[in-house]
């Protein structure tokens, strides 16, 4: 029952029946339109050929009186399927004609009229018939009768309406059974995708829902389902990637954290013993701290809170703000550090969170190229921090003499915690480029790397400022 | 000085009334913001530390309340939110400072102390601190009898260590105030500023002005002191 009443709550199965209403309350229109029409034409030749043979009567008994007139009247008569014929005296006595009973008082009435009749050869058991007969009176007095019988009017009518009847049954029937059989195969389809779903909603994200292959909505709702849940998983497979990276990188000071606090209590004798490990121990967790602010700033960039905030703000001033606060530590680093953004760059965006993300980049760029001088030994490293127009993008830049980022790795890099090998030495989180990313994604933005040949150049695009806005 | 800390986590509060007792100040707390403000209401205090989320009233709201009824004590906030938009939330609402968590202590009080002193309103348009001398008006800067030439920036970080001589101003103090920069720079940049600015005006000088406090960050002061 339940089947049954899922079956007709399909939206096939009542599209069904509105069509099936439709198409055979246009079937019995049409047919009776055509059952009336048929009706009127053949009354009409009815009407025509009665009153042709009245005329061409009248005309003989003008010309030949009453003799010739049953003459002509008894000779016609009886040819097959004949008129009706009768010609009466006056006083309603018949004469001559094939009409041995009529309905009473028709012949007192001149003019058209639908009666009952028998005639003269019928025997009394037969049934009446119908028939359209017309009346008038010749001048001797007689009465002259002729009419057509409708029977064949009725059987073309009933036919017609049988066949209607029958035309309706059968697309009602017909409709039903093609109702049930296409909402049962999208019924089908929809309970295997609804299964698949359910399987997919109880974990298993690598499900896919079934997909026909013949092209339909079905399909194309299964296909674009599939991207979504493709998507979904890449997003899911992410966010453990991110969770297992944030368990190690903050388990792994936590626990050095640990170690020294139990090393201290089981080997430190002196107060200046358990001073140092005080004091490494502050200094392990403000590092934690750091890497958490961090987390928690990308993951606010990644969420896109941080867009209620946006102002417009010139890329070029901020470029030489983040320059001026690091050139004292590029000069103590021996690296010199020059700007070159002069033109102004409008943007409109967060401007704390753009600085820090350039910040980042300086920083790092500072951190490698130091390192990167000393193996090239004495080859002048320069980092220029720019800032500038790009087509209909603004541009921060940061290019570096150091040793640059392999090609390869240049995707990698921009993951949270990722430090290549050659950087495990310095200090840092792996956080940098992770943050300037999520900053350069937030402003609809993006962070590239490129070959600075030799060294790196980070690149930060952002969105120009509308400045047909702003005018 | 007078402080009041309205804090609900215990441990936390009885750290801070500790730490601040030992350093010379005198210290009440209260655990919710009623009773906070309450407390804060008659203005016997210097500053108030307020944590933003307290139970029956919010931190914030506890200050929007002292501020309508025109008590214009220093308030700094603790929070655990630190995104530059709750910073500017927590001020806007009336706060004057806002720290996130977790602080150090040294943090705090350096803010503490400099927010006690704000009060004063004392905006000076010459600055002397041993024989060093800044002149607001005219940008100069002098020791003895010789002029030192600064870098605009160079100036300003001067200019805020000098307003605040004799107290203990923290690396983020000056990131925020020299440079309105509310992140943190990873590597230590401030150190780098800060150890050029005092080749320029102690350099040469038998008497150096520009210390560094160790663990908490800079202070200017007359050595002689």
């Amino acid at each position: 029952m339940t089947a049954l009443g899922k079956l007709l709550r399909t939206t096939a199965f009542r599209l069904t029946l509105v069509y099936l209403v439709v198409f055979a309350l246009f079937a019995a229109f049409l047919l009776a339109y055509f059952a009336l029409n048929t009706r009127r034409l053949i009354t009409e030749q009815i009407t025509s050929t009665v009153e042709a043979e009245m005329t061409g009567l009248a005309e003989q008994y003008n010309r030949g009186g009453i003799r010739l007139l049953v003459a002509v009247i008894e000779s016609r008569a009886r040819q097959p399927g004949s008129s009706l014929y009768l010609v009466t005296t006056s006083k309603g006595e018949g004469i001559a004609g094939n009409v041995g009973s009529l309905a009473p008082g028709v012949l007192d009435q001149p003019g058209w009229t639908e009666t009952v009749y028998r005639r003269l050869t019928d025997p009394e058991t037969q049934d009446e018939h119908h028939a359209l007969v017309r009346v008038s009176t010749l001048a001797g007095g007689f009465r002259l009768l002729v009419g057509r019988d409708l029977e064949e009017r009725e059987r073309l009518y009933h036919i017609i309406a049988d066949a209607g009847r029958w035309s309706v049954t059968i697309v009602i029937i017909l409709g039903i059974i093609g109702g049930v059989f296409v909402s049962r195969r999208v019924l089908n389809r929809v309970d295997a995708i609804t299964d698949k779903a359910r399987v997919i909603m109880a974990g298993d994200f690598s499900g896919r829902l079934p997909v026909g292959g013949s092209g339909d909505e079905l399909d194309r709702l299964a296909i674009s389902l599939n991207a979504m849940l493709h998507q979904i998983e890449a997003l899911m497979r992410g966010l453990k990637e991110v969770s297992d990276n944030v368990a190690h990188d903050l388990k792994t000071p936590l626990t050095r954290l640990r170690n020294r606090c139990e090393a201290a209590l089981r080997t430190a004798t002196s107060e200046a013993g358990y001073r140092a490990t005080i004091e490494a121990t502050i200094e392990e967790s403000e590092g934690l701290i750091r890497t958490f602010d961090a987390l928690l700033m990308i993951a606010r960039a990644e969420s896109g809170e941080a867009r209620d905030n946006m102002a417009d703000f010139d890329a070029s001033e901020i470029a030489r703000d983040v320059a001026e606060l690091y050139e004292p530590l590029a000069e103590e680093k021996g690296l010199a550090l020059h700007v070159d953004a002069s033109a102004s760059a409008p943007v409109k965006g967060n401007r704390e969170l753009v600085s820090q993300a350039l910040a980042n980049l300086v920083d790092n760029a500072i951190k490698y190229a130091a390192a990167g001088r000393q193996e090239a030994n004495g080859v002048p490293a320069d980092i220029v921090v720019g800032a500038g127009r790009e087509g209909d993008r603004i541009v921060l830049s940061v290019r570096d003499s150091g040793p640059g980022i392999p090609v390869a790795d240049r995707g990698r890099v921009v993951d949270r915690f990722v430090r290549l090998e050659q950087s495990r030495s310095q200090p840092g989180s792996g956080l940098g480029l992770s943050l300037a990313s999520a900053v350069a994604r937030l402003h609809g933005g993006e962070l590239r790397l490129e070959d600075n040949a030799p060294g790196l150049k980070a690149v930060i695009a952002l969105p120009r400022a509308d400045t047909a806005a702003s005018a | 000085m007078r402080l009041l800390i309205i804090e609900d986590d215990r441990d936390a509060a009885d750290y801070l009334v500790k730490a601040f007792r030992e350093v010379g100040h005198v210290v009440e707390h209260a655990g919710d913001g009623e009773e906070g403000l309450a407390l804060a209401l008659d203005g016997r205090y210097d500053v108030l530390i307020v944590d933003r989320m307290l139970p029956k009233l919010d931190g914030l709201a506890v200050i929007g309340a002292l501020r309508a009824k025109s008590i214009e004590t220093p308030a700094l906030i603790l929070s655990a939110l630190g995104q530059v938009d709750d910073r500017v939330k927590g001020l806007r609402a009336g706060g004057d400072d806002y720290l996130p968590k977790p602080y150090s202590f040294s943090e705090l009080l350096a803010r503490v102390e400099v927010l006690s002193r704000r009060m004063g309103g004392r905006e000076e348009t010459h600055y002397r601190v041993g024989d060093l001398e800044l002149d607001r008006l005219s940008h100069r800067v002098t020791r003895g009898r010789d002029e030192i030439l600064l870098q605009p920036r160079e100036y300003r970080l001067l200019e805020y260590l000098m307003r605040h001589a004799g107290q203990v101003v923290t690396r983020t103090m000056l990131l925020e105030n020299v440079w309105d920069y509310h992140f943190d720079p990873q590597t230590n940049v401030i150190d780098v500023h800060i150890s050029r600015l005092r080749s320029k005006i102690d350099k040469g000088f038998a008497q150096p002005l520009l210390h560094t406090v160790r663990g908490a960050g800079y202070m200017i002061r007359d050595g002689a002191r």
